[in-house]
């Protein structure tokens, strides 16, 4: 409904009060009334999309903060036995195959890729909304791996014949499920082993560390708007960020709600009582700023993390990336939540 | 004013003021928790300790008073925009203010402008700007070939405006990784959650301009609705009460959206009902819309915080799920 086309079409809305001549301004007013109605119908339209869009937010959030994988299955294509040419756009995934030695196998990544230091030098064909389907075919993968509600590109690559792995997103035990059916498809299965082995061995001795500690009652926020304590949302029951802070010591102050996040509201804020705030993020932000932020709680002095100065802000992508890194967050989140054990 | 008028202002005041005052004094006894109101306000519990006194007075109070402030802002505004378009059918929105207001909140939460001064965020202090920004364009473009404000451009510009701004939006996005695009959806959505007086306080000054034009504009919209000539014979000042008109109903508008973010429908449900009851004379459509509108909306945030307990909704949610449908019931309705 860009353009009105004039002309009235005898249809336009009432006019209020004042009497219809033929004049053109008349004429225009009609059109104009007219293009009201069709706004309105727009109006109507957008308030359904944003509807639609919220439950987007809700999977593009959690597929990029939390989560990690669970059964890959394959297509009905031949799967080499060892692919040479792999795309991811997991940053998970990736970080996985570069940990097992597959990296060499890589041949692009997703545009959120950056760890290990090696994908800053591969090609980036878009990610989990704008996957750059042209150029993924243009590269003459082996095999990609694609989320699991990358339903069209699933399609587009099956069309073309190339193999996919399919991640969706679970709990802090599917990492493990997810490393090992990633080595099993790039053919470097023993080492994936060793390193689920490695991983659950370092991920024992923290939750030993932390073992009969008081637990504090956490909030684990993943998002807010910046500077001020609006638009928080915090880490439900469910996910690998809430195992992850579980096997740190803490209790997740959402653990009974049955969502991956939750919108938390001052109220439930209030209501809850943290006795830690955990504010995890993947971008990295300056001092200043974390201070700054960690300031913003003062809001909400009452409550006892901030009563207590345990409000702490982790700007490191360990913490929010379900890959082979995560024993690393663990630990990182169990030092800020139990400094005394490690001392 | 003859002793008729006053008699119904009388009536229409007192009816919806009580509304109003009722729905805010409930609304802060109701929630996804329940408190106890002896103890909330039982002083010798310190408030430290005291979670009801707290969940009470920094979650249930602001939140309440920001509904009341954003609902009757909206709705008032809603009330001047159709009474000066002439058009049933305009919204606060109508002219381009929530799409320059969430362009300006676009930009601020994508190129991550961190300033918060005097409690209003970057967001909402940028989301002003933007609204401001728009309707300064719209007011322009209907003063550049015209003696008074010509309303058919006004319409014209403002559906525009809405439409490039959109597009702008769109253009901003690209820039957004998926964290900001998410929070730039979610305060669009809208959101009364402010967990302190402090945005109350900044949106005060505009609020009590608005309102004193507002009342103002009461006689002038009246006239204006006979259309510009009739009203100008009957010696109003056509030009001076379109420009007040526009500016006071576009700072309210800025205001609130700086406030509440762009809560839908409120501009056109609340003066369409208030309407039916009271009839089309602006001086009691324009109060009765500002205490209703502030009771409707402190309504739907009460629904909001408890539909789907424990956890709550934003309450342009609530808003649009009831003005949508009521707007297609005005567009099909006989007349």
């Amino acid at each position: 409904m860009r353009t009105c086309p004039g002309g009235d079409g005898g249809n336009g809305v009432k006019n209020e009060g004042t009497k219809l001549t033929k004049t053109y301004e008349e004429k225009l007013l009609r059109t104009i009334r007219r293009c009201g109605m069709l706004r309105c119908g727009r109006m109507v339209w957008s308030s359904f999309l944003f509807v639609r869009l919220r439950s987007l937010r809700f999977f593009v959030l959690i597929s990029v903060l939390s989560v990690t994988s669970f059964a890959g299955t394959a297509g009905s294509q031949t799967v080499p036995s060892r692919p040479s040419r792999i795309i991811s756009l997991i940053p998970a995934v990736t970080e996985m195959l570069f940990a097992i030695g597959a990296g060499p196998q890589v041949v692009a990544v997703s545009s959120f890729d950056r760890y290990p230091p090696e994908v800053t030098k591969l090609q980036r064909v878009g990610a989990l909304l704008d996957p750059d389907v042209e150029r993924i075919l243009s590269l003459r993968p082996d095999l990609v791996a694609v989320y699991a509600s990358q339903s069209d590109l699933r399609t587009q690559l099956e069309r073309a014949k190339i193999p996919v792995y399919v991640y969706s997103h679970a709990g802090l035990a599917d990492v493990f499920v997810t490393l090992q059916q990633v080595g099993e498809r790039v053919g470097h299965a023993r080492a994936a082993a060793d390193l689920a082995r490695s991983i659950q061995s370092r991920l024992d001795a923290i939750r030993r560390r932390v073992a009969g500690r008081a637990r504090p009652r956490t909030l684990v926020v993943f998002d807010r708007e910046a500077l001020t304590l609006r638009g928080i949302y915090a880490s439900g029951g469910v996910g690998f960020i809430h195992d992850m802070v579980g096997a740190a010591g803490g209790d997740n102050v959402f653990a009974d709600v049955q969502q991956q996040s939750v919108q938390a509201t001052t109220e439930l804020i209030l209501a809850r009582r943290p006795d830690a705030i955990l504010e995890l993020r993947g971008d990295p932000i300056t001092a200043d700023m974390k201070s700054k932020e960690i300031e913003v709680w003062r809001g909400l002095a009452s409550l006892p993390a901030v009563r207590n100065s345990r409000v702490f802000f982790l700007d490191d992508q360990k913490t929010v990336v379900p890959g082979p890194r995560v024993a690393e967050g663990v630990d990182l989140i169990a030092h800020t939540l139990h400094p005394d054990a490690f001392k | 004013m003859t002793v008729a008028l006053a008699r119904r202002l009388t009536l229409t005041v007192s009816g919806f003021g009580l509304l109003a005052v009722a729905a805010i004094l409930t609304s802060p006894l109701i929630g996804s928790t329940h408190i106890s109101l002896r103890r909330a306000f039982d002083r010798a519990i310190p408030f430290a300790d005291n979670v009801d006194a707290q969940i009470f007075f920094i979650a249930r109070l602001p939140r309440t008073l920001a509904g009341a402030l954003v609902g009757s802002l909206l709705a008032s505004a809603g009330v001047v925009f159709q009474g000066l378009l002439r058009n049933p059918l305009a919204t606060p929105f109508t002219l381009g203010v929530s799409a320059g207001a969430a362009l300006g909140a676009m930009l601020a939460i994508t190129f991550s402008w961190s300033f918060a001064w005097a409690g209003v965020s970057a967001a909402a202090a940028a989301s002003f700007l933007g609204s401001l920004a728009a309707v300064g364009i719209v007011y322009a473009l209907a003063r550049a070939r015209h003696r008074g404000l010509s309303t058919n451009v006004l319409l014209l510009a403002g559906v525009t405006m809405n439409a490039f701004f959109s597009a702008l939006i769109l253009f901003v996005q690209y820039f957004a990784d998926f964290a900001q695009t998410y929070r730039i959806l979610r305060w669009l959505m809208g959101d009364l959650d402010i967990s302190s007086y402090q945005p109350l306080l900044s949106a005060l000054p505009l609020l009590i301009v608005s309102f004193v034009s507002f009342a103002w504009l009461a006689r002038p919209l009246n006239l204006l609705s006979l259309g510009d000539e009739s009203a100008e014979t009957r010696g109003l000042n056509v030009v001076r009460a379109q420009r007040t008109a526009f500016v006071s109903a576009s700072l309210a508008t800025g205001a609130a959206v700086s406030v509440g973010g762009p809560v839908g429908f409120i501009g056109i449900v609340v003066p369409h009902l208030v309407r039916l009851i009271v009839g089309p004379d602006h001086r009691l459509v324009l109060p009765a819309s500002a205490l209703f509108g502030a009771a409707f909306l402190v309504g739907c945030d009460v629904l909001a915080r408890t539909v789907m307990s424990p956890v709550e909704l934003p309450v342009g949610v609530i808003t649009a799920l009831i003005g949508g449908p009521f707007f297609l019931w005005l567009l099909v309705r006989k007349r």
